[in-house]
């Protein structure tokens, strides 16, 4: 009896001394974090209920509600008109300066929706300059419809958004080529018909994922609407937490908020699966586009010029006309201050995270058993969680731990106020951003690779070094490149958990155009945007190889 | 003369959760010898050879390389200390490196190494490709440098998975005579995994026909082919009808196409007794049956495929057996015409009922 356990404990110690059981163990513990957040999140909703909670429920909560679903639906919409028909002229349409918009119209995801919020703004308010010369010329511009309103917030969040579902529809456009408009003719269809008969049924499950991607960051946002004072679950979040005190109210609304995240992610996952059923076609000539003429041509061209003007170039030129002025003020020790704190602490984060990734993603490939499956998935689950109801998420179970230990007369005041908090929520949050690069180049090299050099005379160890490393530098490279420009963009995570006086840009940039001073927040919102490109760029390169 | 025994597998069993893949196999493959073995997907050919490598471990069993226990009795030699060199069939060659990177792989790097890698890149017929990327190679090329690296190091056995399979016919076939050429030229003692009995024929001294995780039949190409020992063999190796027979003697069966008769000469005695009376399955290959316009002997075409230089007729007997036969294509003859035959059966391979 004794014999037989003292056998299994020495076999469980081989076990874990030989890596099988230490695999899953370290990879369980990288998930945690995760756990914790959803974890603290549900439970609150079995919360005794307060005098705050019920004003909560009664007054803000269902306004908020109301909004949230206005916005996603709003913005649904309109970014899947704008994606998909910009999508379908750019791939298979030919008209001037089509090549120049195919990649030019992926801009705008270098801006972050607080910065086009407040650019939007500073161009259509009443003492902007739009409204100003519409007045020059008619004398009057109070037709003009108000900025702060749904429709303003809608299509700033258009603007920003738009993006994703062009990115993902044009690739389906793409490997369709004309050819499903020409099935369509051969059975007796005109061409318009069979773009909605045909075409567009075929690139359905592309445009589905992307629209759901639009709704997952519509309901993610914080910067936009905080900007437009249009209050949803995000800026309810804030408020219980910034203005009640209530971290049990913020709690609450965040378990709503949660819920919808839920639900969205639930239908993209079985959207993803069609995805792949319907993957079967092959790339067809690209080359045999449609060639638009007489007016059409110009109509393409016009829409094109549209959207990127209003989605970059005006933007772009607001922040630009606002900054280079007051550049002698503005570019001061202040200034340089705000940009090293963020490069330091983006680059801390990088840096983390992309090691975790790595070892998350070989952990995976060598270990294959049910625990690690589990920890890779949830520690992948982040992504999908606003910022918001992450920062609350791991903020009050971390405070309430701190508060035991106080009253345990332990000191406790690194768990709170400290980078810890900002790491955790940030590594949660973009852990699927560095993953998936890194394992997708893990996933090109074959097992047998392994095997090779293994008969070849190398160890475990050696066979990270010499062979796996070097085939996933690039995949490595990528996620830092993508985790160092998220966690720079990045607002909400920052703005709730950042340790007293400690500023990034963003922050900045956010405090200075909710106190209205847009031509001071123009210089740090150029600096997050000029950082911002080089993903974007990154991107395109990529689809241009394709 | 013969050489010393190299590679010996003793009893040889692999167990995932208490289903068989390996069940007791031996073999036994001497020094410069190249082995094949030959069998359906499925019947643990794979798993063997990856026993042997390293990269699986016995439930059961011994493998011993030049007499040293590698695996076995609570040994397990790691894969990377065997020096056993593998060829996959994916040829899983790296990435990221140059063909002549790919081939220094298992040596030093240093100028020693380099010029034994080079010497290797041109034996195999790719000098002037030492610095392309694997990608950029054909799937031919890229087989060749799979064989390079795996025999740089020199390694006491070499081990080739599936390595023709994904190359198109004409090409296995010369290449196939190629790497043997190559192999026996650096004395290398080598088993191959494979499911194609030509290429198997093509390459290997020692032929071992698997089924269901044992080997049913080790031996040389030809008596694998003429003399298989066990009624799966037969089956899967080359063509061949089975008629039946009564035994009148030791060595001796009467059939509806006459009486054969077992000589000292050939080695196929199964061990079906001598019992006089005794009803038994009698092995005809194609090649044993010759058509002869002239024969008594007659059979009725019902089915006929033209294969170039011959036509594969199935001819049904008096009784309703059916043997098929091999005619030179000029002897062209409608479905359902007797044609005369004649019987030429060296080897006489008989099995139980």
């Amino acid at each position: 009896m004794t014999a037989s356990s003292s056998g299994s404990v020495a076999g469980w110690c081989k076990r874990l001394l030989s890596g099988k059981a230490l695999w899953p163990l370290f990879l369980l513990i990288l998930s945690l974090p995760t756990l914790l957040a959803l974890g603290s999140v549900v439970v609150s909703l079995f919360s005794p209920d307060t005098e705050t909670l019920s004003h909560l429920f009664k007054h803000l909560l269902p306004s908020a509600l109301g909004n949230t679903l206005l916005l996603v639906l709003g913005t649904a919409i309109c970014s899947s008109v704008v994606g998909v028909s910009l999508a379908w002229i750019t791939s298979v349409c030919d008209f001037p300066l089509r090549r120049f918009f195919s990649w030019a119209l992926l801009l705008p995801m270098a801006i972050p929706g607080y910065v086009m919020a407040f650019a939007f703004v500073g161009l259509f308010e009443f003492s902007g300059p739009v409204q100003t010369v519409l007045r020059e010329l008619f004398g009057s511009s109070a037709w003009f419809p108000d900025v702060f309103s749904f429709g303003g917030v809608t299509i700033v969040m258009t603007l920003v958004l738009y993006p994703y579902v062009y990115l993902i529809t044009r690739n389906a456009f793409l490997t369709q080529g004309r050819r499903s408009i020409e099935v369509g003719q051969s059975l007796g269809l005109s061409p318009l018909k069979s773009f909605f008969r045909v075409s567009l049924p075929m690139a359905r499950p592309w445009i589905v994922g992307g629209v759901l991607l639009v709704v997952m960051e519509t309901l993610a946002d914080f910067g936009t609407v905080a900007t437009f004072n249009y209050d949803t679950l995000t800026t309810l979040i804030y408020k219980s937490w910034f203005s009640l005190f209530s971290l049990p109210a913020a709690l609450q609304v965040a378990s709503v908020l949660l819920m919808a995240v839920v639900i969205i992610m639930v239908i993209e996952r079985r959207s993803r699966a069609a995805r792949r059923y319907s993957q079967s076609q092959h790339a067809s000539l690209a080359s045999s586009r449609f060639i638009l003429i007489g007016k059409r041509r110009w109509l393409a061209t016009g829409f094109c010029t549209t959207v990127f003007l209003l989605a970059f170039i005006l933007p772009s030129w607001r922040l630009l006309s606002w900054a280079i002025p007051n550049l002698e003020r503005d570019l001061n020790n202040h200034f340089f201050g705000y940009i090293g704190s963020t490069l330091s602490l983006a680059a801390a984060a990088m840096l983390l995270i992309a090691l975790l990734a790595l070892l998350l993603a070989y952990g995976a490939r060598i270990n294959q058993s049910l625990p690690t499956k589990f920890a890779v998935r949830t520690s992948t689950l982040g992504y999908a969680l606003p910022g918001t109801v992450l920062a609350i998420g791991l903020f009050a179970p971390i405070s309430m731990l701190n508060n035991w230990l106080q009253l345990l007369g332990i000191p406790a005041t690194w768990l709170q106020g400290t980078f810890l908090i900002m790491l955790m929520a940030y590594g949660v949050r973009f852990m699927a951003v560095a993953y998936s690069p890194i394992e997708n180049n893990f996933l090109r090299i074959t097992p047998s690779v392994d095997d090779a050099a293994r008969s070849l005379g190398l160890n475990s160890l050696q066979v990270l070094r010499r062979v796996h490393l070097p085939i996933v530098r690039g995949g490595l490279l990528t996620a830092m490149v993508l985790v160092f420009v998220d966690v720079m963009k990045e607002l909400p995570i920052t703005l709730m958990t950042r340790p007293f006086g400690f500023n990034t840009l963003a922050v900045r940039v956010f405090e200075l155009s909710s106190e209205g001073l847009w031509e001071r927040a123009a210089l740090p919102a150029l600096a997050i945007m000029l950082v911002g490109l080089i993903p974007v760029m990154l991107l395109i390169r990529k689809t241009d190889n394709d | 003369m013969t050489n010393p025994v190299w590679l010996q597998v003793d009893k040889a069993t692999v167990a995932f959760n208490s289903s068989c893949v390996l069940s007791g196999v031996s073999l036994v493959l001497e020094k410069g010898e190249i082995g094949c073995l030959l069998g359906s997907s499925g019947c643990g050919k794979t798993t063997l050879l990856r026993s042997i490598a390293g990269f699986e471990e016995l439930t059961a069993g011994e493998i011993r390389i030049n007499q040293q226990l590698l695996t076995g009795a609570g040994v397990h030699v790691p894969a990377e200390q065997r020096n056993v060199g593998m060829v996959f069939q994916d040829y899983a060659l790296f990435p990221h490196l140059s063909v002549l990177k790919n081939v220094m792989f298992g040596l030093r790097d240093n100028e020693q190494g380099k010029q034994k890698a080079l010497g290797l890149i041109e034996r195999v017929g790719l000098a002037g490709k030492e610095s392309h990327m694997p990608h950029q190679l054909s799937g031919g090329e890229q087989q060749r440098v799979a064989l390079a690296r795996a025999l740089a190091p020199e390694p006491v056995l070499l081990l080739l998975d599936e390595p023709f399979s994904n190359l198109d016919v004409s090409l296995r076939e010369r290449l196939g005579h190629e790497v043997r050429a190559i192999i026996k030229e650096t004395n290398t003692t080598a088993l191959m995994v494979t499911h194609d009995q030509m290429e198997a024929f093509a390459m290997a001294d020692k032929v071992g026909v698997m089924n269901g995780g044992q080997i049913e039949q080790w031996d040389n190409a030809y008596d694998v082919y003429h003399c298989p020992k066990s009624l799966f063999v037969a089956g899967f190796v080359g063509q061949g009808s089975l008629i039946e027979g009564e035994l009148l003697d030791c060595g001796t069966v009467k059939t509806v196409l006459g009486t054969f008769e077992q000589d000292e000469s050939n080695c196929c005695s199964t061990d079906v007794g001598c019992q006089a009376g005794k009803k038994v399955k009698v092995l005809l290959r194609p090649d044993d049956i010759i058509h002869d316009d002239d024969s008594s002997l007659q059979g009725v075409v019902r089915k006929k495929a033209f294969r170039g230089a011959d036509f594969m007729y199935s001819l049904a007997l008096e009784n309703g057996e059916t043997i098929t036969c091999m005619v030179p294509s000029h002897h062209d003859h409608p479905v359902g015409e007797p044609i005369g035959i004649r019987m030429e059966v060296d080897h006489v391979v008989v099995f139980d009922h």
